[in-house]
């Protein structure tokens, strides 16, 4: 079945981008899951999908894959249209969704997934890849979920595609499934595979990805390195007690610099910004506030914040 | 890795039906302790106890009743063998098989190729085992190119009941399937006259004659008996038709939802 790779006219544009979604859209009756995506994958990046649940991630791989067609916009993998993509064993994916065969073994869904490909790997070769060796003869109705999903990762690597798809792939998985689960993925990107992975774990896309992209309500609201996401979230949470605060007195505070946003409790205000000192400064001598609280911000506030998802400290 | 990403790789032959394809998915019919009980073991014991009681030996058409017995339980077994295996189709796609099947260039009518092959295989063994039980306890009689034209036309017949299965399988979640069609298929060999003759003519007889598994019989002992009813075909052709459209119906709704 294998088959030696040869040059062909093709190369030109699949040299291009991984990914390339153009204003992407996808309705599910009067829901709209997707609106408006545009994105391009760069060859060789490892790429983390972060959002909450619901905003669109899962849809939009599916129309990676060809699962699903957008409703108006384009999608491009590796330059071909998505289907003809996975057609040929170039794209492969670990879908959420995705089910195994509880009566096959390990080595046999291997084997079983392997005799549809034309350009493939070793068997034993992926399943030392997905850290599988000693389960090959294990009945997969037999294996954690963690060691499931190693096997679909095997699966996915058979292939030997270009772009690797993982949609949740550590949902249900304990902290050492994960953690071994990552580490062959990580392990098989160094060789310049490109893989794209949607995650609502903030410590996954932080650790594992080159470049983050946030979606949220069907839309990207951020993109970048994820110091350069965490850099959007630097600053300081600022609490007082101030019965008489009034218009002006906001105003003034939100004049401050590095200020983002100014919260207004009853009697309490709640400021978010870069330079927390001098809020309080300006706080504790220029107002008549007290019981001053200054608590820091993390990544989680920042994906709160960016995803829309925070109803606590609408900033 | 480079030399992969610049080569434009082929599509598999057939679609990709395969050997591979087909051993396993053989083994994991065989695997499956119900399937082996029911489809292989259980009809060649129902033959041994009908057709060992007295009046095997009485004439019917052109053999005896063992011969008549035999083919009955040949088509029972066969019938539980594809309502099997069409219902494991409805199973797969449920716990998302055939999603993972998607991701691959495997082609549908590869797949359902792959599929049809090991019912034919497996329904064959099951008429297979029938046959050979006969064989060894030597009442069974009737002209060989009879005998061989029984148990094609039981294998084909039990195709009707690939399409029940899948019906049933897309109907009924999970793998609850089978629980339902082991009991429903032995009432409907009951009232297709596979167990005990039922009597030309009663009131149970008019009922039964209505039932899925009545005509397709009479098919099969066609070559015994030297009868075909048009009433049999009629049934037949009525229960494939019934069952072909009710798999293709909820097959269709599961494809729009998915």
């Amino acid at each position: 079945m294998n088959q030696t790779s040869t040059l062909s006219p093709r190369s030109a544009t699949t040299r291009s981008d991984a990914v390339r979604l153009q204003q992407v859209r996808r309705s599910f009756g009067d829901v709209e899951a997707v609106r408006g995506i545009d994105l391009v994958v760069r060859p060789g990046e490892v790429v983390a999908f972060l959002g909450p649940n619901g905003a669109g991630k899962t849809t939009t791989l599916d129309m990676v894959l060809g699962l699903a067609r957008p409703t108006s916009g384009t999608v491009h993998v590796l330059g071909l249209d998505p289907r003809e993509a996975v057609g040929q064993g170039r794209v492969a994916a670990v879908m959420q969704s995705g089910g195994l065969l509880k009566d096959l073994t390990v080595a046999e869904t291997v084997r079983y997934v392997r005799s549809l490909f034309t350009h493939v790997r070793d068997v034993d070769d992926v399943l030392e890849r997905a850290g599988l060796t000693a389960l090959a003869d294990r009945r997969v109705g037999l294996c954690s979920g963690g060691e499931q999903q190693r096997l679909r990762f095997a699966l996915a690597l058979l292939s030997d595609p270009d772009l690797l798809l993982l949609d949740e792939p550590t949902t249900g998985m304990d902290v050492e499934g994960r953690r071994t689960f990552w580490s062959a993925i990580r392990d098989d990107a160094r060789h310049g595979r490109t893989v794209m992975f949607a995650t609502h774990y903030l410590e996954e896309a932080d650790a594992y990805a080159d470049r983050i992209v946030l979606v949220s309500g069907g839309r990207i609201v951020a993109d970048g390195t994820a110091a350069e996401i965490k850099a959007r979230a630097v600053g300081r949470t600022v609490r007082a007690t101030c019965p008489d605060v009034d218009d002006a007195m906001v105003a003034e505070i939100a004049a401050l610099p590095g200020v983002e946003g100014v919260d207004v409790r009853g009697s309490s205000v709640v400021v978010h910004g870069t330079d927390s000192d001098a809020v309080a400064r300006h706080l504790l001598t220029r107002t008549t506030a007290r019981d001053l609280e200054i608590v820091g911000r993390g990544l989680e506030d920042a994906f709160l914040s960016l995803t829309g998802a925070d109803e606590r400290t609408p900033a | 890795m480079s030399t992969a990403t610049d080569a434009t790789r082929p599509a598999p032959r057939l679609g990709g039906f395969n050997r591979v394809l087909l051993t396993l998915e053989l083994r994991r019919m065989l695997r499956n302790r119900r399937t082996v009980f029911f489809s292989l073991l259980f009809p060649a014991a129902l033959f041994f106890a009908f057709a060992g009681s007295s009046g095997g030996d009485e004439r019917v058409g052109h053999g005896n009743v063992s011969a008549y017995v035999m083919v009955s339980m040949a088509l029972y077994g066969a019938a539980l063998t594809t309502a099997s295996a069409g219902s494991s189709v409805a199973l797969e796609r449920s716990v998302g098989w055939s999603r993972q099947l998607r991701l691959t260039p495997l082609h549908p009518l590869a797949y359902i190729a792959t599929k049809a092959a090991c019912a034919l295989v497996l329904g064959a063994l099951a008429v297979g085992v029938v046959n050979v039980a006969a064989v060894a306890q030597g009442r069974a009689e009737m002209p060989t190119g009879r005998w061989l034209a029984c148990a094609l036309l039981a294998l084909l017949c039990s195709f009707v009941f690939a399409a029940l299965g899948l019906f049933v399988g897309y109907v009924v979640p999970g793998e609850n399937a089978m629980q339902l069609l082991g009991p429903g298929l032995a009432l409907f060999a009951f009232l297709g006259n596979l167990f005990i003759p039922i009597t030309e003519g009663s009131a149970l007889w008019h009922v039964a004659s209505l039932t899925p598994m009545f005509g397709v019989a009479e098919i099969s002992r066609a070559p015994l008996t030297g009868e075909l009813p048009w009433y049999a075909v009629v049934n037949a052709v009525a229960w494939l038709v019934v069952f072909v459209g009710g798999a293709a119906w909820r097959m269709s709704r599961d494809t729009a939802r998915g």
